[in-house]
């Protein structure tokens, strides 16, 4: 296999092994809108880190923090319905962007390789970036899954029993904007979310447990990460949306698996 | 929005918090459990004062895959038979491994006091536990709550809009109104001036019927039957 290959599929296998367990989590929190949002803001990220001359993983981390930050502080003032709100950041956000990059057209930014990802440049920096990004992840999940489970199942419950939700719930929007900023270079911002989400809505059937449930969906997105960079060199198709399409697919075929021979 | 209440619950005791929409009644309880800061004045709790709490609005999202086993014990260990125990008790043996999404809203009802005792709770704070549960099971869980109260040694703090089951139910009944507008036993409540203007006198006139001394109680054929024992007599119902 070529070296660009092994660093491609590297990346997206770690990518994909932090994202299903975190896309569990936005499926149960019914926070698949927040994430995409999220993650389509991403873009004025990018651009912004381009205009400052920084590592653009640090300025979209850094940017996605922010807006999750801001609509923290919008929602209490009960003024409009937080996806509204997340709506109309998001977007302006990702619009924005793209009129900067647009303007920054001297500067010859890849736009289409940050909207749909660019796996195949993947480099030996991003490697250690991805892998540093799984590794704090699912050591952070492991530490702190016990509160977030029970957060997740019923807020006011587990507060009431001691668990600090309001840190938990930090944790987790810390992790997500983790995982989209170093995501981006391998399906993009516009299909990140979907490796988060689909993995886990996939896996949903095939579970009984929140664990079964976690594992399964990485797996899922591993397995999607491979078939779809290998359909993308046999039929010389982009990357990102392949794997995306590999993990529908994936879906698709569990949901319809007859019902008796899923244990 | 809530002034000048104050609040006592004695072990053995069941207090019910009754009030309209919008009285504080939820306020109050989240207040004292802590999810919410008071702007004036405090909660003093006991140190090592123990909550069992069932929240009110409880939505299971099916996407979430939890055995009942699993849901009584997050965030705790408890060994198997002491939940197949307990969940006898409320009526849901058979339970423990069903995926919580897939039981019935009043299984879940029980399934939420067996999980409010399971932590040996000092205190049972119960918000509406009657949601979503058919009327003909509500004064069976009322006397389940009444039971669980004796069984494990506690006091119950209960909010419920549900004036007619509360009233045969319960030992004190604190009638809110942004602040207490009454309080005191049931039968004393329900002839309370405040009690009646809020309520109106239609209701309050009904309520007398619901609030006499029961000495028996109705098995499901409509049968009577003598209560077991003099504590019970309070809260007894009609039902079947």
């Amino acid at each position: 296999m070529d070296d660009f290959l092994v660093r491609a599929m590297l990346g997206g296998i770690g990518v994909a092994l932090a994202a299903g367990p975190l896309g569990c989590f936005l499926v149960w929190r019914r926070m698949a809108f927040f994430g995409g949002a999220l993650s389509h803001s991403a873009l004025l990220g990018v651009a912004l880190g381009f205009l400052l001359g920084i590592n653009l993983s640090v300025s979209v981390l850094v940017f996605c923090l922010t807006v999750a930050a801001l609509l923290l502080v919008l929602e209490r003032q009960r003024i409009l319905p937080s996806d509204t709100l997340l709506g109309i950041l998001a977007h302006s956000a990702l619009a924005l962007g793209l009129v900067i990059v647009a303007i920054m057209q001297s500067m010859r930014i890849d736009l289409l390789g940050y909207l749909f990802g660019d796996v195949l440049a993947v480099a030996i920096e991003d490697l250690y970036l991805i892998y540093g990004l799984a590794v704090v992840a699912m050591g952070a999940l492991g530490f702190i899954w016990r509160p977030l489970l029970s957060a997740t199942v019923n807020e006011d419950l587990a507060s009431v029993e001691g668990a600090h939700v309001m840190r938990v719930r930090l944790t987790l929007v810390l992790l997500i904007a983790g995982i989209i900023a170093v995501g981006m270079k391998i399906v993009g911002i516009l299909l990140i979310i979907s490796l988060l989400i689909i993995p886990a809505a996939a896996a949903r059937r095939a579970s009984k447990t929140p664990e079964q449930m976690a594992v399964l969906a990485a797996m899922i997105g591993v397995v999607s990460v491979i078939l779809g960079l290998l359909g993308s060199l046999q039929w010389d198709i982009p990357a990102g949306p392949a794997i995306v399409v590999v993990t529908a697919l994936i879906f698709a075929v569990i949901m319809v698996w007859p019902r008796w021979q899923i244990s | 929005m809530l002034d000048h209440v104050d609040l006592k619950v004695l072990r053995h005791e069941i207090v019910t918090l009754v009030g309209l929409n919008g009285s504080g009644k939820t306020t109050l309880v989240r207040t004292l459990l802590g999810l919410l800061q008071p702007d004036e004045g405090s909660v003093f709790r006991l140190p090592g004062l123990k909550i069992g709490f069932s929240p009110q609005h409880f939505h299971r999202d099916a996407t979430l895959p939890l055995t009942v086993a699993r849901f009584l014990t997050l965030g705790m260990r408890a060994p198997r038979a002491r939940l197949q125990t307990l969940l006898e008790e409320v009526g849901a043996g058979g339970l423990l491994e069903r995926q919580i999404a897939d039981i019935s809203g009043g299984e879940f009802q029980r399934i939420l006091l067996a999980r409010a005792v399971l932590r040996r709770p000092d205190l049972l704070v119960l918000d509406e536990p009657l949601a979503g549960v058919d009327l003909a099971s509500q004064s069976e869980l009322y006397r389940l709550i009444g039971d669980l109260r004796e069984h494990h040694d506690c006091g119950v703090l209960l909010v419920s809009h549900d004036l007619h089951v509360v009233m045969a139910a319960t030992d004190q009944v604190v009638c809110l109104n942004h602040h207490v507008c009454c309080t005191g036993q049931p039968r004393a409540v329900i002839q309370n001036p405040e009690f009646v203007s809020l309520f109106g006198r239609q209701i309050a006139e009904t309520l007398a019927v619901y609030a006499h001394h029961h000495d028996h109680r109705h098995d499901i054929t409509g049968e009577a039957v003598p209560m077991d024992n003099a504590k019970r007599a309070g809260h007894g119902s009609h039902d079947g």
